[in-house]
């Protein structure tokens, strides 16, 4: 291995993420670009792993007493909703401006980006559309 | 505290992702290839994935095999596997007559680069403190029928030394080349709970 491992992730309990056979799952593109962030924020320091994973706690017991019968759980939509929590208290993020971009990404006409940028712009990260 | 979740129902939740992204990278908070090397960490370069080439090496190299029983760790290394939690690796070899099975009663303590994520069951700790006491009435019940002259061994794994197993090679795979052999080997048989199938 060429890195450190920066976290040591639950196994068991509420914040122990889905894996198969020892392995992390992610079903969609969002929820690893979601992990690598939470990853990348706690080895920068911006991100206390600690209050990150209570934050994580909190949101899925609160899913799991607000659910009805046959709503689907999604472990990362817990996560993303922590990440944001814990950085807009850390005033890393200012409050609602996800939000705003978000809404701001979804009325761009499809495609916007690859006609401005289609040369200069060689990674995919900002490319997850696809459900 | 408002509940984020019902703010944002309206918004996919893959563009909240990117736009979050965005705002941490415009800032400086994260670089997109730092987090591209988390994802890739985790999803391949940390998980059974990496016994299971160990295995295979040793099935089909005598040399390693006998190098990976003498010294684990080094071998292990070898083929550029260490880091956090794989210091001190033993591996202990199964054979016809002897079964390994690994078990922490203290803690959890497991081979992370070897093996990935443990599986929440090892820490359980009826798996722990029963898997000691009767470990073939633990196995059957995993699905490992182990027939009566099989002599089992139990390895306490503790942060001084992880034990990994090696698994028996199973019949009819002599034709098999080593990264065909690689797909058959499962994180249980290398815990100890099951064995390789053909």
């Amino acid at each position: 291995m060429t890195h450190a491992l920066p976290v040591e992730l639950d196994v068991d309990g509420l914040a122990a993420p889905p894996r198969s056979n020892g392995e992390l799952v992610f079903a969609e593109p969002w929820q690893s670009r979601a992990f690598g962030m939470a990853m990348a924020l706690t080895q920068a320091g911006a991100l206390d792993w600690e209050d990150f994973r209570q934050q994580l706690v909190v949101q899925i017991a609160g899913w799991e007493s607000t659910a009805s019968p046959g709503d689907s759980f999604s472990y990362y939509g817990c996560w993303l909703d922590a990440l944001e929590q814990v950085l807009v208290t850390r005033r890393l993020v200012a409050t609602g401006a996800v939000r705003a971009l978000a809404d701001e990404i979804a009325a761009r006409p499809p495609g916007w980006d690859h006609d401005h940028h289609h040369d200069d712009h060689h990674d995919d990260h900002h490319h997850h559309h696809d459900p | 505290m408002t509940d984020p979740r019902a703010a944002d129902d309206r918004v996919p939740i893959a563009l909240r992702t990117q736009a979050l992204e965005q705002l941490l990278v415009e800032r400086g908070l994260v670089d997109p290839a730092v987090m591209d090397n988390f994802i890739k960490m985790y999803e391949t370069d940390v998980g059974p994935l990496n016994g299971a080439k160990v295995v295979a090496k040793a099935w089909t190299d005598p040399e390693y095999r006998s190098r990976l029983l003498a010294d684990g760790t080094a071998a292990v290394a070898e083929l550029g596997y260490k880091g956090s939690q794989g210091e001190h690796i033993v591996v202990v070899e199964n054979t016809p007559s002897l079964h390994n099975v690994v078990v922490c009663t203290l803690c959890s303590c497991y081979p992370w680069p070897l093996l990935g994520l443990p599986p929440s069951w090892y820490k359980d700790p009826a798996y722990r403190s029963r898997m000691v006491r009767e470990p073939r009435t633990v196995l059957a019940e995993m699905g490992l029928r182990l027939a009566d002259g099989v002599e089992i061994q139990v390895w306490d794994s503790s942060s001084e030394v992880r034990y990994f197993v090696l698994p028996e090679r199973p019949a009819g795979t002599a034709g098999l080349a080593e990264e065909d052999l690689v797909p058959l080997v499962t994180r249980d048989a290398m815990v100890g709970v099951a064995q390789v199938e053909p």
